[in-house]
């Protein structure tokens, strides 16, 4: 492929967007504002790990927002009214979510259905679920809360490096090395780019498509447990459109959304880009929430135009027709 | 005429009737009709003219559909377009609000058609882009608060009344109409089913597919306007924030729910709007019963699945019965 691979390019994006915003408003670049940064974003950037892993086998996840509203709402009851211990309710959720995206990609795969539609029906499901167990906001008072939400390492220069921050940076070093080291990872690419010759080459599609739901749905269940400590409450509305911001984030890193080719690395940058939009916003003061999905909409046009015009340099005669996700 | 209304459509009419005796159930005067100012009440005129916006989406969103394609954004567009509306609605006269509201809606299609037609990407990924820039920009255009309008013409758009019947219910009739005279009428729809079937074979065919395709979005788009400025005269005010939110999946499943195949290649008006007339039947239902409203998700969750499982390329055999049922080849 010639030019610049498109993890450069987001990378660039990030570095001349960071610049800009530095030499507007100085304070910008201290540590301090790069630790929010993460911590803000911690859930979006767990969520996009598993995203991307789901992008680059070809598919898609639209349930993930909503796995995420559903785990602080199961946490939050099960901690508060029921009085079980905060790591049993972890592990019970994070068991929950695994088998329910594990549900999703069976479905997908026996049934031979579109992603984009069973996992919209895994969205449905999921945010009713949470409705059903409750529609107001839980606080959540438990002792382990307030030690993870006071925990956090001092970078130089005032900065703190918060526990969910910690975890996702854990997690996109971990789901970086999944995919870029172990034979699941390079099944992932087979996957999505060609599903035919991934099984001709004795790839077992069907386990590999389950395995991949059930991580992303694992994944939106942390970002749901961290979602919880972050705002120490539990609201069926929570993460709502989080799969939109995802989506966003996975194709903004220079992830192929036909599948085979990107990055979780990309994935995190993308991230950070939307994290810094918003800090610019918020530092301005003048600019309103809403340019944030528009400057996102603005960044997602352009990486797709980009994307686009290197498959068609890969391969000139493009007879690929256009199609749902398949 | 049999192509608007096809013999398939008989699980959608049976599944209809069975919610409706449903609902009958659950509230004994859901069938009640009073003529009151000229104009009827009762709950089966609410489910016709709450089910509007859906339809109208659905109008647009099963010929973007049968080209193999995908409208995500059409709540989005709904939120613009009523934004502009709501905007206009105390300065200008009810043409001028009109031909503004439509022309961004078009223009909307336009792009997405743009997208997918000329720079060849999936419609599911050149969509997401307005469905998640489009709300700023209605909030844009809104300056982030709710607009509210007294324009007696737009709010008559809303809540007034024609022969009886809701204004709204008028207009998705007549869009059903026209929408179904232009593509039945003519080769149109044939051409637009053999897009979806296999673009590359019909464009070696002589069918022009890219004019195809920027048709079919470009029409969602205006459907999509239209709902937009229904909706935004049906509460006097335009909310960037919640109009139209969640309404694409709502008319995706319309569209799925009226038997027409995610994957392209076949499709019927008429089913679509039945399909958004059994999910507003279903809701109203479900309001009526007394459950909280929050059921709404797990049914249309369940049906979904049950409706993708029926379509299913695996379960063919189970298709062919029921497609022998229904009378027609599977």
């Amino acid at each position: 492929m010639k030019g610049l691979p498109p993890v450069l390019i987001t990378a660039i994006v990030l570095v001349l967007g960071f610049a800009a915003c530095a030499v507007q408003f100085p304070n910008i670049a201290s540590t301090r504002v790069v630790g929010n940064l993460l911590t803000d974003n911690a859930f979006l950037g767990i969520v996009a790990v598993g995203m991307t892993f789901v992008i680059i086998s070809g598919g898609i996840d639209l349930s993930v927002g909503s796995v995420i509203g559903f785990t602080t709402v199961f946490v939050a009851l099960v901690i508060e009214r029921w009085g079980v211990p905060p790591l049993a309710a972890f592990l019970a959720i994070l068991v929950l979510s695994a088998a329910f995206g594990a549900a999703m990609g069976a479905v997908i795969h026996v049934f031979d259905l579109p992603p984009f539609i069973v996992t919209l029906a895994g969205m449905f499901l999921a945010r009713g679920a949470s409705f059903l167990l409750s529609t107001e906001s839980v606080p959540i008072t438990a002792p382990i809360y307030s030690t993870v939400s006071d925990f956090a390492l001092r970078m130089p220069g005032g900065g703190r490096l918060t526990a969910i921050a910690i975890i996702m940076l854990v997690i996109v070093i971990g789901g970086a090395l999944l995919l870029h080291l172990t034979r699941f990872g390079a099944n992932v690419y087979a996957l999505g780019g060609s599903r035919t010759t991934a099984s001709l080459m004795g790839v077992a599609v069907g386990k590999m498509t389950i395995k991949i739901y059930m991580l992303s749905s694992l994944l939106a269940g942390i970002a749901g447990i961290v979602f919880s400590f972050y705002t120490s409450a539990g609201y069926s509305l929570s993460a709502v459109g989080v799969e939109l911001d995802s989506i966003a984030a996975v194709v903004i890193g220079g992830t192929l959304l036909t599948g085979g080719q990107g990055s979780v690395i990309g994935t995190f940058l993308g991230v950070l880009i939307q994290g810094m939009i918003q800090t610019y916003i918020n530092f301005d003061g003048t600019l309103s929430s809403w340019w944030t999905k528009i400057a996102t909409g603005v960044l997602l046009f352009a990486f797709i135009a980009l994307q686009q015009g290197l498959v068609a340099l890969a391969r000139r005669p493009v007879t690929k027709s256009a199609g749902v996700a398949s | 005429m049999t192509a608007l209304l096809p013999r398939r459509g008989l699980a959608q009419i049976l599944a209809l009737i069975v919610i409706l005796a449903v609902d009958r159930v659950v509230s004994p005067q859901f069938f009640d009709l009073r003529l009151q100012d000229g104009r009827l009440f009762g709950s089966l005129i609410d489910v016709l003219n709450r089910g509007t916006p859906v339809a109208l989406l659905s109008l647009g969103m099963v010929l973007v559909i049968a080209t193999r394609g995908i409208d995500l954004s059409v709540g989005a567009v709904m939120a613009i377009c009523g934004a502009i509306a709501a905007s206009l609605a105390d300065s200008h006269g009810l043409p001028v609000v009109l031909a503004a509201a439509l022309g961004a809606g078009l223009v909307c299609g336009l792009w997405n058609g743009f997208l997918v037609a000329v720079l060849g990407m999936q419609p599911i990924v050149a969509t997401l882009i307005l469905m998640v820039a489009g709300r700023g920009i209605a909030q844009l255009i809104t300056e982030g608060r709710i607009v509210t309008f007294s324009s007696p013409d737009l709010v008559w758009l809303g809540n007034g009344s024609v022969l009886g019947l809701p204004v709204p219910v008028v207009i998705a009739l007549g869009m059903l109409i026209l929408t179904g005279a232009v593509v039945r009428g003519s080769a149109l729809g044939l051409l637009i089913e053999a897009t979806g079937g296999n673009a590359r074979a019909s464009e070696l065919a002589g069918v022009g597919t890219r004019a195809m395709i920027l048709a079919v979005y470009v029409w969602c788009g205006v459907c999509a306007a239209l709902a937009g400025v229904i909706a935004a005269a049906d509460i006097m005010g335009a909310d960037a924030n919640n109009a139209g939110l969640w309404l694409e999946l709502d008319a995706i499943l319309a569209v799925v729910i009226g038997g027409t195949s995610l994957f392209g290649g076949r499709f019927s008006l008429v089913l679509a709007v039945l399909g958004a007339l059994i999910i507003q039947t279903m809701n109203t239902g479900i309001l009526l019963s007394g459950y909280p409203p929050e059921f709404n998700l797990l049914v249309k969750a369940v049906v979904v699945l049950a409706v993708l499982l029926l379509q299913s390329p695996k379960l063919s055999g189970f298709a062919g019965v029921m497609a022998r049922l229904r009378g027609t080849k599977p």
